[in-house]
């Protein structure tokens, strides 16, 4: 007996699928609420877990649930092909993890409202129910075109497989509101139309959505991939709840609506983080604005190097002990050698702490996750700004990888297309230690003055190499 | 190309122009060292030293200078040195072209490159290799410890059984680099430091280094170029003497570091000041080379008058020679990598640092440089506009949270309208949701960002129920593909924040 004769003997009554549905929504909220801090967070995922297994258990027992030998072996696949990239990813590579499972909801929310304009029970409806039913069909499915290609080619930029130059057409803006216009028109046609010439007007729509997607998206900045998967990771809930309201399913609003908020907020502290608005990311490719080729003036001084030998003989020496860690550690996989280093000299009582920029990297929260990954203990990590006022009495500051998160010219230089975004302020630190590749910028493409400070000395090299010289100058 | 490094030859004169650690610097640039024997004894930077680092010795002073195509040399050459030198060599040094007009033309006949380490332009690109701030700074250094040395008491302050000692009072004059040296010198005995400069620019710096800065009620900002103060007004001289005269009775050390190149030092401490200063009490002239700041000071002796010491050596870095080698040394690294390797080496007149240095030009006098401009403090920024930025910033959120806030309501209320009672009550749990999630997703801690977005993911996986209730209607692969990519959402999600979280320990 399995479970699709269970469901269709025994259903479970529709009282009792709301009543599991409400269980679950509740589960999931507590799940948000958990990750607030990290001593809970691991409950809130256990929480999460909970709440999905009463939705799908309770799905099943609904007896609106058939063809189980199509149903049962896609999602043991699924579920399957789902732990093993979860098990595989690397840390570094969690943004194209999360990208790419954002483009799964987009893509299911695509097909779910095609199958739902496509099922029966849609052409049963009458007068406004069906008015109101085919607006939600046509959002869900353009919300969800745009979250799908979209996610895919952030995805993509992430890989570095796309470029991670913003691609700007002419005229681009004309295009996305012609594109937007065009859906709204198509749509207007799409509601008075008959069933089958419908159906052509929404795969049109979809053609359309996927597109504005792709359009969207490669016009952002690799620098700008924070906000963007975050955007997208709001876009995802949405389309999650506009196929709530097209099922008349009230859990798929809740959890639509949680994630679609979450995504927003998030996109809104990751922009507050770089000082510009969210209307300037969606919409421009950075620094193709007024004033932003790059070194808006001319910088004086010049840059001094120092050896991994020197760095080691410095830290020794010094009492406390700062680390700015940006994306150049996680392309270098550094994060293991910064935790040896760490241990070496938290054993030799240096007081070693992190600072992490809300934008550092290519996630939010990106840097904690790889430092998480070394084993890096997370009461030694903290925020910019609960270290920015203490940054004078530290003897040595490491800038691992990081350019933008720690220039000067955001606070000194009211010309640069940086100008105003908070940054760690490296320079007031009493030595400073920045390891770099090379002399070129930033995402941002602006000059560093930082790098030409008296205090500021140049450790050339792949960040991993660099710092395992420096971890045996140590011992 | 050989580097020659002669032995110095003026008596007293203790340092040499290079360390052996540089010796490796010059070896990658593809030039070979050659050191007079002996050179750097007095330095504590004996032959073995240069040898192991890569170099060779040399005999005879007449060997290095006859061999070498680059001569590095601390003081300027004297008559019978500038002799030996190869003709079209390059000889890098301190010159002081201005009073040594007789060894230019000597020099001239001899047609050598000649370029001065004290004609290095003082700009931001060439700190590096500025090696009148480094010999400064090691002055300024020397200044407290030589002071000390005649100082009778302790320079910090103690209370031990034998009683209590009152800490020293320290008086800089100047906060340049040898000023501000002397500053952290002092202060790092425990002596109490006072600072006084006519720039008010290098207020901070002096407070940075824990001496109070002392201040006229007087506006002129002293600032002149190239790095120096300029001269000042009568009015703002008479003030500042007063000033003096008053800190000279209370204080047990002066240190006077006003230069002004080119010209006499200033007198900044006259015979009165000094008889009203206390037994014992220590004068240091670190100006004493252009005449001195005190009217006492006789230049290269120290001496006592009115029971006050005036030291007013002029040989302070060579008093502290392994330091100033070292430090020499660097400077000169610098300078000649802007020279080029030894397969390309050339004399590039374009770059502003080459051309302030170079005196000679082939046997052509090409001093003084045309002049070159710095800045010393930062243009000040108009503070008021951006005040008003803020202010209008602070606005906008409540302006636009209020207009969003009323927006709403209107469109709920039009909505409401007009609208099946079902399709009412999602909007109102899909309102109430958006309004949980927002405030739930504020509490969340910065760090925990990663694991959040991939628990979100995870549930808006949640739309695998849609594709369920469809997977037996007319389009079940449609309806399985959603379900399918939705479920590895769910799974991948799930137990990547898992992993993630759980390697978040304390």
């Amino acid at each position: 007996m399995n479970a699709g004769n269970l469901s269709s003997l025994y259903p479970m009554s529709e009282g009792l699928v709301t009543m599991a549905y409400l269980v679950s929504g509740i589960f999931f909220i507590l799940s948000l609420g958990g990750l607030s801090k990290q001593e809970t967070a691991r409950r809130g995922n256990v929480y999460g877990i909970i709440g999905m297994t009463i939705a799908i258990f309770a799905t099943f027992m609904s007896g609106k649930v058939g063809n189980f030998e199509l149903l049962i072996p896609l999602m043991l696949g699924g579920a399957i092909i789902g732990a093993v990239m979860a098990k595989r990813v690397e840390m570094t590579s969690m943004p194209e993890l999360v990208a790419i499972l954002h483009s799964f909801v987009g893509l299911a929310a695509v097909l779910v409202g095609i199958a739902s304009f496509m099922d029966p029970g849609h052409a049963l409806l009458e007068g406004s129910d069906k008015l109101i039913h085919e607006i939600e069909i046509l959002l869900g499915v353009f919300i969800g075109g745009i979250t799908f290609t979209g996610s895919v080619v952030a995805f993509g930029k992430l890989r570095g497989s796309l470029s991670g130059k913003p691609i700007l057409l002419p005229f681009r803006h004309f295009l996305n509101l012609g594109m937007v216009l065009g859906s709204v028109y198509l749509g207007s046609q799409f509601i008075s139309q008959g069933h089958d010439a419908a159906l052509i007007t929404l795969l049109i729509v979809t053609g359309i959505s996927l597109v504005l997607g792709v359009h969207l998206i490669v016009a952002i900045g690799g620098a700008d991939m924070p906000v963007v998967v975050s955007m997208l990771n709001s876009y995802s809930g949405w389309a999650a709840a506009a196929a709530g309201f097209m099922l008349k399913n009230d859990l798929l609003i809740v959890t639509g609506a949680l994630v679609g908020s979450s995504g927003a907020i998030l996109s809104y502290i990751m922009c507050h983080a770089m000082n510009r608005s969210l209307v300037n990311v969606i919409f421009g490719g950075f620094g193709t604005g007024s004033g932003g080729s790059g070194g808006s003036s001319e910088i004086e001084g010049s840059i001094t190097e120092t050896s991994a030998h020197e760095v080691a003989e410095e830290l020794k020496e010094s009492n406390e002990v700062m680390i700015v860690p940006g994306y150049g550690m996680a392309v270098a996989q550094a994060q293991h050698v910064v935790k040896e280093i760490t241990e070496n000299l938290r054993g030799k009582d240096v007081n070693v702490r992190f600072a992490i920029h809300p934008v550092a990297g290519r996630l939010p929260g990106h840097m904690n996750v790889l430092l998480a990954e070394a084993n890096v203990p997370y009461d030694i990590v903290f925020e910019m700004d609960e270290v920015n006022d203490e940054l004078p009495e530290v003897d040595m500051l490491l800038v691992i990888g990081a350019n933008d998160i720690v220039n000067p010219s955001a606070q000194e230089e009211e010309n640069s297309p940086i100008a105003g975004m908070p940054v760690i302020e490296a320079w007031k630190a009493k030595t400073v230690v920045a390891l770099k590749r090379s002399m070129a910028t930033g995402y941002s493409g602006v000059e560093n003055p930082l790098y030409y400070k008296e205090n500021c000395h140049m450790l050339f090299g792949d960040a991993k190499d660099s710092l395992g010289q420096v971890l045996s100058g140590l011992n | 190309m050989i580097i020659g490094i002669p032995k110095e030859t003026q008596p007293s004169e203790k340092r040499v122009a290079i360390a052996p650690d540089n010796i490796a610097a010059f070896a990658k640039l593809g030039y070979e060292v050659v050191i007079e024997n002996g050179a750097g004894e007095q330095a504590n930077l004996a032959n073995p030293a240069f040898v192991e680092a890569g170099a060779r010795i040399a005999d005879s002073a007449s060997a290095v200078w006859g061999d070498s195509d680059l001569i590095l040399k601390v003081t300027p050459p004297s008559m019978e040195e500038s002799e030996m030198i190869k003709e079209g060599a390059t000889l890098i040094s301190f010159v002081y072209p201005a009073r040594n007009e007789e060894l230019l033309k000597k020099l001239c006949e001899r047609k050598i490159n000649l370029l001065a380490m004290d004609c290095v332009p003082r700009i931001s690109r060439a700190q590096s290799m500025d090696a009148l701030s480094s010999m400064a700074n090691v002055a300024g250094y020397r200044a407290v410890v030589e002071a000390s040395h005649v100082f009778g008491r302790f320079f910090t302050g103690q209370i031990t059984a034998a009683g209590k000692v009152p800490p020293a009072k320290v008086l800089i004059i100047g906060a340049g680099v040898a000023g501000l040296a002397a500053i952290g010198a002092a202060r790092n005995m425990g002596a109490i430091v006072r600072a006084f400069d006519t720039r008010p620019a290098v207020k901070d710096e002096v407070k940075s280094l824990g001496a109070s800065f002392l201040e006229l009620d007087f506006e002129e900002d002293g600032a002149g170029s190239g790095g120096y103060a300029k001269v000042m007004s009568k009015e703002f001289i008479e003030a500042e003497m007063k000033l003096f005269a008053e800190q000279a009775a209370e204080v047990d050390v002066i240190i006077t570091t006003a230069m002004i190149p080119g010209k006499k030092s200033p007198i900044l401490i006259t015979e009165e000041m000094v008889k009203s200063m206390k037994q014992g009490s220590v004068v240091v002239d670190l100006a004493a080379e252009g005449g001195g700041n005190c009217e006492l000071t006789e230049a290269g002796t120290a001496k006592v008058a009115y029971g006050v010491t005036i030291i007013g050596y002029t040989d302070f870095p060579s008093r502290l020679p392994t330091q100033s080698s070292k430090l020499f040394g660097n400077n000169l690294v610098k300078l000649v990598q802007l020279l080029g390797t030894a397969d390309d080496f050339s004399i590039n007149q374009d770059d502003e640092v080459v051309r302030g240095a170079l005196v000679l030009d082939q046997g052509k006098i090409s001093w003084p440089p045309p002049p070159v401009e710095t800045s010393v403090a930062p243009a000040k920024k108009p503070e008021t506009p951006q005040e008003e930025v803020a202010e209008e910033k602070s606005k906008n959120p409540l302006l636009s949270g209020g207009f969003l806030l009323g927006l709403l309501s209107v469109s709920l209320l039009a909505l409401g309208w007009n609208g099946s009672s079902e399709f009412l009550d999602q909007i109102t749990v899909f309102v109430l949701a958006c309004f949980v999630g927002y405030m739930v997703v504020w509490n969340v801690t910065p760090a925990l960002h990663t694991p959040l977005m991939s628990v979100t993911n995870a549930i808006s996986g949640i739309i695998l129920i849609g594709g369920m209730l469809f997977v037996s209607g007319a389009n079940p692969w449609l309806a399985g593909v959603a379900i399918f990519v939705a479920t590895i959402n769910v799974a991948g999600g799930f137990l990547v924040t898992q992993r993630m979280l759980k390697m978040f320990r304390k």
